[in-house]
This record gives C-alpha cells, sequence and structure tokens, in this order.
C-alpha cells in the first residue's frame, strides 16, 4: 500500500460517508452541509489523482457556489426541517434499486480493473489544460458559454415575481385589512395581541391602531 | 495507486445519488443527489485520465470533467428556479405533490 492509496483510503471513507449522510439526515441543512463536505472530499480526491486544477475548480464551483445556492434555495422555500416525513413510501424501492446497481457495477469494476497495476497518477499542467482548451476544445467550450447565458436568463426569467402576483401589494392589503395571517411567524406574532384586545371588540389581526 | 479504489468510490457516490433521487420527497434534496452523481461521474473521468491514460493528447477526461462541472452549475440555477416557481404555485416542494402532467 502506497502513499497514494493510504490518503486516498482516508479521504475516500469521508467523501462517501458524507454522501450517506446527506441522502439519510432528517434535518435539511444539515444535509446541505454534509453535502459541502461530501464534494470538498471529492476535491481532496481529485488532489490525490493529481488533477491540481480541477480540485480548485471543484473547491470554486461546487463549495463555493453550489452549496451556498442550496442554503438559499432551502431557506427561501421554507422546507420543513425536522417535522415532516422526508421520505417518500418508495424507501425500499430506492434501497433495493441503489444496492443492486452497487452490486452489479462494482462487481463489473472488479473483474474489469482488479488486476490493473498500481501505477502512479501523471500530472497534466494547467498550462497544457489552457491551451488544450483553446485549440482543441474551443467549440464546446463556445458552446458552454452559450448555455451558461441561456441558463442566466432562463433562471432569471423562471424565478421572477410576475406583474400580477407580486408580494408586496399582498402584503400591504393584509396588514389594512386584516386578513389572516399567512405565515407562521405572522400567526406567532398576532395570535397574543388578539387574545389580550378580546373584550374590547378589536380583534388583533383588525386592529392596525395599536401598531 | 490502484485504479479500482477511486472506480468503486464514484460507484458509491452514484448509488447513494439514485438512493436519493427514488427515496426523497423534498425537491431540493433531489437536486442535491444529481449533483452527487455528476460528481460521481466526474471522479471516473478523473481517474482514468490520470491512472489509465495519462498521455492522451487533448487532456479529454479532465476537460470533460470541467465541462460537467460547468453544465451542473447551470441546472442548478434553472432547477432552482423551477422550484422557486413550484413553492409559489403550490406552496409545497414535494415532489410527490407535483403529478399534474403524470399520465
Amino acid at each position: 500500500m502506497t502513499g497514494y492509496d493510504a490518503v486516498f483510503l482516508l479521504v475516500g471513507l469521508v467523501t462517501a460517508g458524507a454522501a450517506i449522510l446527506t441522502v439519510t439526515s432528517k434535518n435539511l441543512v444539515h444535509a446541505a452541509l454534509h453535502l459541502a463536505v461530501t464534494l470538498a472530499g471529492i476535491a481532496g480526491v481529485f488532489l490525490v489523482l493529481h488533477a491540481d486544477f480541477l480540485a480548485l475548480v471543484q473547491l470554486i464551483v461546487y463549495v463555493g457556489a453550489v452549496t451556498v445556492l442550496f442554503l438559499f434555495g432551502l431557506m427561501l422555500t421554507r422546507a420543513p426541517i425536522g417535522r415532516e416525513a422526508l421520505d417518500s413510501q418508495n424507501r425500499g424501492l430506492g434501497l433495493a434499486v441503489a444496492g443492486g446497481l452497487f452490486v452489479t457495477l462494482a462487481v463489473l469494476i472488479v473483474q474489469a480493473y482488479g488486476g490493473a497495476d498500481a501505477v502512479v497518477p501523471q500530472r497534466v499542467a494547467t498550462e497544457a489544460i489552457g491551451i488544450v482548451i483553446f485549440a482543441r476544445w474551443v467549440l464546446p467550450f463556445e458552446a458552454l458559454s452559450m448555455l451558461l447565458l441561456a441558463a442566466l436568463i432562463g433562471a432569471i426569467l423562471l424565478a421572477r415575481r410576475e406583474a400580477g402576483d407580486s408580494g408586496e401589494t399582498i402584503d400591504q392589503a393584509r396588514i389594512e385589512f386584516g386578513e389572516a395571517p399567512s405565515t407562521e411567524h405572522d400567526r406567532a406574532r398576532t395570535a397574543p395581541a388578539e387574545l389580550g384586545a378580546g373584550d374590547a371588540g378589536a380583534g388583533g389581526p383588525t386592529g392596525g391602531e395599536s401598531r | 495507486m490502484s485504479p479500482i479504489g477511486p472506480l468503486l468510490l464514484a460507484t458509491l457516490l452514484f448509488c447513494v445519488g439514485v438512493y436519493g433521487i427514488i427515496a426523497r420527497r423534498n425537491a431540493v434534496l433531489v437536486l442535491m443527489s444529481v449533483e452527487l452523481m455528476l460528481n460521481a461521474v466526474n471522479i471516473n473521468l478523473v481517474a482514468f485520465q490520470n491512472l489509465l491514460w495519462p498521455a492522451e493528447e487533448f487532456v479529454s477526461g479532465q476537460l470533460f470533467a470541467l465541462f460537467i462541472i460547468a453544465v451542473a452549475a447551470a441546472e442548478v440555477g434553472v432547477g432552482l428556479a423551477i422550484i422557486f416557481n413550484m413553492f409559489r404555485n403550490r406552496a409545497s416542494v414535494n415532489v410527490d405533490d407535483v403529478d399534474l402532467m403524470r399520465w
């Protein structure tokens, strides 16, 4: 067992454990943080394989950007944290499919590459990657930049509020006319006022003058 | 080092992603599982490039991994936008609730 194997075993165990925790943890924010650990561990695997540039790209794009995006997604959708059941009924089906796939693929891989010689990973210089990306792979590179632009515009269009259902007017209407509070936060805030002013005839949600 | 370690790790990550997609209900978690599967493929590509075909002229494995990272970033952006829309229209991010276009 060489040093490469030892370091890879360490990093790989951390990565695999964090990945399993990502899909099994009840708390959604914990799942996102476990995903960050998994992605950082994959960057470590790239480092062990001597793909330095790719490891740095992985750190910047995934650990830096995608994880933050996921955390924003979890918090903006106000996902139920820990209370609601997160797994659907077909958990057993998922276990069966994933387990069967893993066993099949692992047997195939061991059969195909079990006898491969142990080699030292070869480093590809970042300079060579830069030259080849703008010489040989320039067309996919340009197509990818167009794809990123399209995804940017599409994401803005999809996530933007329409003119009709702007959240601001709904909020104002709720405060003026005292409609039912729509969020748990509002409910918790207005409930004590309603109890206190119950006999005066001015309930908490309708009484704008109490503030 | 032997290529079998990275290949097995990639297989495990891929299967964990498959399990997450089938078993989880929250749409953001399903998106996270897709990311896990894409990363598993990246490990495979880099392992084949750096261990088995190190003298390949066009550095195809690492370049493909780079392209996959960029496409995955775009996918996360659009996917989260779709999930926000779903949450706004349905007040839920449960993938079992969104079966309007099911046959």
